[in-house]
């Protein structure tokens, strides 16, 4: 069934939204809004909180994420008291909207609950390890490469949320077409199909490698064996 | 010289839902300066529940009774109040444990219990302008005084003093936490409603061992 997500926020029509939108790019992941009080006012529900967490739950674990202070803390309050205990329950304050996208199509390509936590707290503001800047320091070595896309569907949800993953597995920081290849959202703003050329560059130590898994992955749809 | 018992504890709700009542427009008002102005009929509704709640006598300890406010008030406050509020109740009815009555050591124990559920969820230290710099000079005065061997009422009194005190202090400040923290400078010169009705939480708690 794999994790759960749960969007919290003060207004129902931003969580119903954020379904909605979600949706398009994760449709099998399951979603659930818990936005607004019972009364339909603005605010947070512990009753809707849990009710939705209670929907997603598979047993692979959930990840709620919110907007405003009191959506977290009444999340956090869910997690601390529901009876009985969800396994795996994460509560991440990250971007709502970004870190919610970001979620949504990492569980819907399978990863673990602590994957969808990270995609979740990221959001569009990945981390970017070892990026040399002027005067950073030691030079790091460097690579790039050319792929020919091979995905006939394009580099969809669930191929970008495949080489997001990868490119995290290396210190070295690969971008792909100018854009951070650990950033899911910027590689879907790519709107990449099949057979269009992909610059892949990288800086890091295990730069080489990083850009032949990447050129691996893109060319053949597959990650390397 | 007797501690106080699961009636203290229903006393406390009871006095604290008709505190909360009368200065329902009061906390409303400082919420709407410097937040989003449902402060004072989100802790009515709140403590019009958890009153409810405990009234049938069923709870039999101390933390029984506190327990039972704090699910009622996570579920039904709403706004951030709910979980931070429910978070403090639930601590201090972990600290009271299965106690039949609690001294003046123990009331200190469960203040300062309620006072890091509170940190714990809202991560405000204090400065921040927020229920915490209510919460922490009435824990530390409540230690001094149950250090000193003051009975659990005057504990409590001293406590619900440094409160007021601490809800007052708050106007000056900046603050850095909750919804008011997007104001800035405007916050300046308002009082924090969730120190205020923490104060009066307290007084509440300080009336209901004065008058046994």
């Amino acid at each position: 069934m794999g994790v759960g997500l749960v969007f919290v926020s003060h207004s129902a029509a931003i969580a119903d939204g954020l379904v909605e939108l979600a949706r398009q790019m994760a449709p099998d992941a399951a979603l659930a809004a818990a936005g607004g009080t019972e009364e339909g006012r603005i605010g947070t529900s512990y009753e809707r909180i849990e009710a939705a967490v209670r929907q997603v739950d598979s047993g692979d674990g959930v990840v709620v994420l919110g907007d405003l202070g009191s959506a977290i803390m009444t999340a956090e309050a869910v997690a601390d008291l529901i009876d009985p205990p969800v396994v795996a329950l994460r509560v991440v304050d990250g971007p709502l909207v970004e870190g919610g996208v970001a979620a949504a199509v990492a569980a819907q390509a399978g990863a673990d609950v602590d994957a969808v936590a990270r995609a979740a707290a990221r959001g569009t503001d990945p981390e970017e390890p070892n990026l040399a800047g002027p005067g950073s320091g030691a030079p790091d070595d460097s690579a790039e490469a050319v792929a020919e896309l091979a995905d006939p569907d394009g580099l969809h949800a669930r191929p970008a949320a495949e080489l997001v993953r990868l490119a995290a597995t290396f210190d070295a920081a690969v971008r792909v077409n100018g854009v951070d290849a650990r950033s899911l959202l910027a590689i879907l703003g790519l709107g990449l199909r099949q057979g269009a050329e992909v610059r892949i560059t990288a800086r890091g130590s295990d730069a080489a490698t990083a850009v032949d898994a990447v050129q691996t992955l893109l060319s053949t749809g597959r990650p390397e064996v | 010289m007797a501690g106080l018992t699961a009636d203290w504890a229903r006393d406390w709700v009871r006095l604290a839902a008709a505190s909360v009542a009368e200065h329902r427009a009061e906390l409303g008002a400082l919420d709407r300066d410097i937040g989003d102005g449902d402060h004072g009929e989100n802790l009515d509704r709140g403590f019009t529940a958890a009153l409810a709640k405990v009234q049938d006598g069923a709870a039999g300890t101390p933390g029984a009774v506190l327990r039972l406010v704090a699910t009622t008030l996570i579920s039904t406050v709403g706004g951030a109040a709910g979980p931070l509020y429910g978070t403090a109740f639930l601590k201090a009815a972990e600290a009271a444990g299965d106690a039949d009555t609690l001294d003046g050591p123990a009331v200190a124990a469960l203040l300062a219990a309620a006072r890091d559920g509170i940190v714990l969820r809202g991560r405000a230290e204090p400065g921040d302008k927020t229920m915490v710099d209510a919460w922490s000079p009435a824990v530390d005065a409540a230690a001094a005084a149950a250090a000193g061997g003051a009975e659990p009422a005057e504990v409590l009194r001293e406590a619900a003093r440094a409160a007021g005190e601490g809800a007052a202090a708050t106007e000056p400040l900046v603050a850095r936490k909750g919804r008011a923290s997007y104001l800035g400078e405007r916050a300046v010169g308002h009082r924090d409603p969730g120190a205020a009705s923490s104060a009066l939480l307290l007084a509440a708690a300080a009336e209901a061992a004065g008058s046994r």
